[in-house]
């Protein structure tokens, strides 16, 4: 097999604070202009202020590949589509590619909100690279593929905005490329067109184009890619293995892991001061997302000064972004009928959730510490860190190994089901296979 | 499948028809895309004649975007010339008695408004092309130079309208055509050119600069006046001459005119034009083409 992408140390540096300004007036420009000229004559290198968002990408794809290209925001992930759709040009390196290049990336670019849908097709379609003969070939399909067969004649700023992201996708879908580059288009319209896209998605991956799929979506990426990219700031830092990478990704992703203060700032009363918060993984490492069947611990450590009246319980409230508060928790009562730690002295509180409890999503942590008896909050820290929960759709989890659709609720417990068949009535399984 | 011995070829991405190699994939020996940094990777001016589609659907689509919504649609098009028209008859040659060379004055200013109005609004179009794709500009691949081009190309469309109204006033002014017209081809080609040098240059300079938002409006009403538009060309002192050939909208407006209704070519002035839109050709391309690699990263 030979390489059909293949890049050599793909960098990309931007330019950050003042020279970037993108509008820079004329007479900004007129202003640094003999300064410029100066240093120029003199051979001095002007001191910029710049950052790299994509650094030493070696990297060679082979025909037939679907590789997909996780890591957080700002990690890199879009520069380096941009770079292979030429969008913009390298500062190191560069790369070649040896097949037609179609890109799913900001698939709405092209249109015109003031043409009809049939003009936006063949506009869109050409911007993107089709000829005026594969657009007609494919205008059936395309059309059929985003379900605006009404609405063919009226102007796209009058779509609803799911008719609008659906049609530009369905344009950018029928691109005859071979290679695929795709950017979270993914997440348009609703569940049902998701559902096709993926569909349509997993349909180009079999036919033997390659394709490169940027995506959040730990589902997505498990189900269609034969290879993961994880990028962290600007490098590649693995390649291989859908599931290492995704376990490399889940692990380093997290925003806010970890609150620590110094005594003297922490905050608290006179009683108690809380100088930490983080959660970890089973085995104690901070770690700010987790697979939907790990545990998870939430832990406190916190400072008391005096021996306080009534025990104190440090608890934590796990709430959805929303707002919603899903859970409170604290140190169990029956546990601890004396509790050992309320004299004065430095204390570390562990709370474990177990795995294939909370369902996916991101979840926002308040650390507090309290009495008990007399509910005085001595410590209340909103935000004190978050976490996220992915289903990376392993078996072992409430979902099985069949169901991949959506799966609704806070909580995904695995529950024990008990089934009867009620011998009384007529109706019994085997009838209703039949049915 | 003929691919560009060129591996620079950007262009040659649009020889591959992926029917042929769907199935089984055949995988072409030279790279179809390969980029270098600090490396040329835009398309050459001569593979522009590769994106002719997507010129032509640009330039339809500002044609057709131009006049939706608006009641009173393509009139636009021929009311500004011909309001223009009557009320500079008015002021210009019953009131200040400004010469007309022998040709009724309302023709006299028309072939005069005709060119300068085509300039105009070209010029105020494409420079403001760039910035007003921002979207396209930073998230799609194609030569940039077509968004200016489209918008000098969906401009003629407004110049050929008013041109046919032009047409029927001269027959109904009964007013006799003389051979010199058939420079009317070459002085229209010229202008063309003249308006896509100053466009692309404009929405080049626009995407960092936005100053150019402003000094546009400013221009064109300015260059109006120094314009022999409403005026003859006789009209300018002897010794200022050479200051207005230093316009190169002077020898095509004047030119046309002159072609028109069989006047004494401004022969100086015409060379004058035809050497300053060229000078101002290559080096509104040059400069398009340097600071072409960062636009997507500027705009």
């Amino acid at each position: 097999m030979t390489a059909i992408l293949k890049t050599f140390d793909l960098g990309k540096e931007y330019l950050l604070g003042g020279s970037t300004d993108p509008y820079e007036t004329l007479r900004e420009s007129l202003k640094k202009l003999p300064k410029a000229v100066a240093s120029h004559l003199l051979g001095r290198k002007t001191q910029r202020n710049t950052f790299w968002a994509l650094k030493n990408v070696d990297v060679s794809v082979e025909t037939g590949e679907v590789v997909g290209v996780i890591g957080r925001n700002g990690a890199g992930k879009s520069t380096l589509l941009k770079l292979l759709t030429r969008v913009t040009e390298p500062t190191t390196g560069g790369f070649d590619l040896y097949g037609r290049v179609g890109s799913l990336l900001e698939v709405t670019a092209g249109f015109h909100p003031e043409l009809t849908g049939r003009e936006n097709i063949y506009l869109n379609g050409t911007i993107l690279g089709m000829k005026r003969a594969e657009i007609r070939r494919h205008f059936d399909e395309i059309v059929e593929f985003a379900g605006i067969e009404r609405h063919l004649e009226t102007p796209v700023k009058r779509y609803s905005s799911g008719m609008y992201s659906r049609l530009a996708f369905s344009v950018a879908a029928h691109l005859e490329a071979e290679i695929l580059l795709v950017d979270e288009v993914l997440a348009v319209g609703d569940a049902a067109f998701q559902q096709k896209c993926v569909g349509k998605m997993g349909d180009v991956a079999r036919s033997g184009r390659t394709v490169l799929l940027v995506s959040h979506n730990m589902n997505v990426i498990n189900k269609l890619c034969n290879r993961v990219l994880v990028l962290r700031e600007g490098e590649v830092v693995h390649d291989g293995s859908v599931q290492s990478g995704i376990d490399t990704y889940l692990c380093h992703e997290s925003e806010n892991v970890e609150s620590t203060w110094e005594l003297a700032e922490a905050p608290g009363d006179d009683l108690v001061r809380l100088t930490r918060a983080c959660v970890t993984d089973v085995g104690g490492a901070p770690c700010g997302a987790f697979d939907i069947q790990e545990g998870i611990q939430l832990e406190l450590e916190f400072t008391v000064h005096a021996t306080p009246d009534y025990p104190l319980a440090p608890n934590f409230r796990v709430f959805e972004p929303t707002g919603g508060c899903v859970f409170m928790t604290f140190d169990h009562p029956n546990h601890h009928e004396r509790p050992v730690y309320h004299r004065a002295g430095n204390y570390r509180a562990v709370c474990h959730i177990p795995g294939n409890l909370l369902a996916e999503g991101t979840y926002y942590v308040t650390a507090c510490v309290s009495t008990r008896e007399r509910r005085i909050p001595h410590v209340f820290v909103e935000n004190a860190f978050s976490f996220r929960v992915h289903d990376t759709m392993q078996p072992g989890s409430a979902r099985g190994s069949v169901y991949t659709g959506p799966f609704p609720g806070s909580f995904r417990p695995v529950l024990d089901w008990e089934h009867q068949v009620d011998q009384t009535t007529e109706t019994s399984p085997t009838c209703l296979t039949h049915s | 499948m003929s691919l560009s011995q060129d591996s620079n070829s950007a262009t040659a991405a649009f020889t591959v028809d992926a029917r042929d190699t769907r199935g089984s994939i055949a995988m072409p020996h030279h790279p179809v895309v390969s980029v270098r940094a600090g490396r040329r990777n835009w398309v050459d001016a001569s593979q522009l004649w590769e994106f002719r589609e997507l010129l032509w659907f640009l330039m339809v689509r500002d044609v057709k975007v131009r006049y939706k919504q608006a009641a009173l649609g393509v009139i636009w098009v021929v009311l500004q010339p011909l309001t223009m028209m009557a009320v500079f008859s008015v002021i210009f040659s019953r009131l200040a008695n400004i010469p007309t060379e022998g040709v009724p004055a309302p023709l006299y200013l028309f072939a005069g408004l005709l060119p300068w109005v085509y300039f105009a609004s070209g010029v105020a179009n494409a420079s403001n092309s760039l910035i007003g794709s921002t979207s396209l500009v930073s998230k799609v691949y194609f030569p940039r130079l077509l968004l200016p081009s489209a918008a000098v190309g969906a401009a003629l469309v407004d110049l050929a309208i008013s041109a046919t109204l032009f047409a029927g006033l001269m027959m109904i002014y009964r007013q006799p055509l003389s051979p010199q017209i058939v420079l009317l081809l070459p002085l229209t080609l010229l202008l063309v050119i003249l308006v896509l040098a100053i466009g692309t240059g404009m929405a080049a300079l626009n995407v960092k600069y936005r100053d150019v938002r402003y000094v546009i409006p400013f221009i064109l009403q300015l260059g109006m006046f120094i314009t022999p538009v409403i005026y003859p060309l006789s009209f300018a002192p002897e010794k200022w001459r050479p200051l207005f050939y230093l316009n190169p909208m002077t020898g095509i407006v004047a030119g046309i005119r002159s072609a028109v209704y069989g006047l004494e070519l401004p022969v100086e002035a015409m060379l004058a034009s035809t050497v300053l839109t060229t000078l101002l050709l290559f080096g509104a391309v040059t400069l398009f083409r340097r600071m072409e690699r960062t636009f997507a990263d500027v705009i």
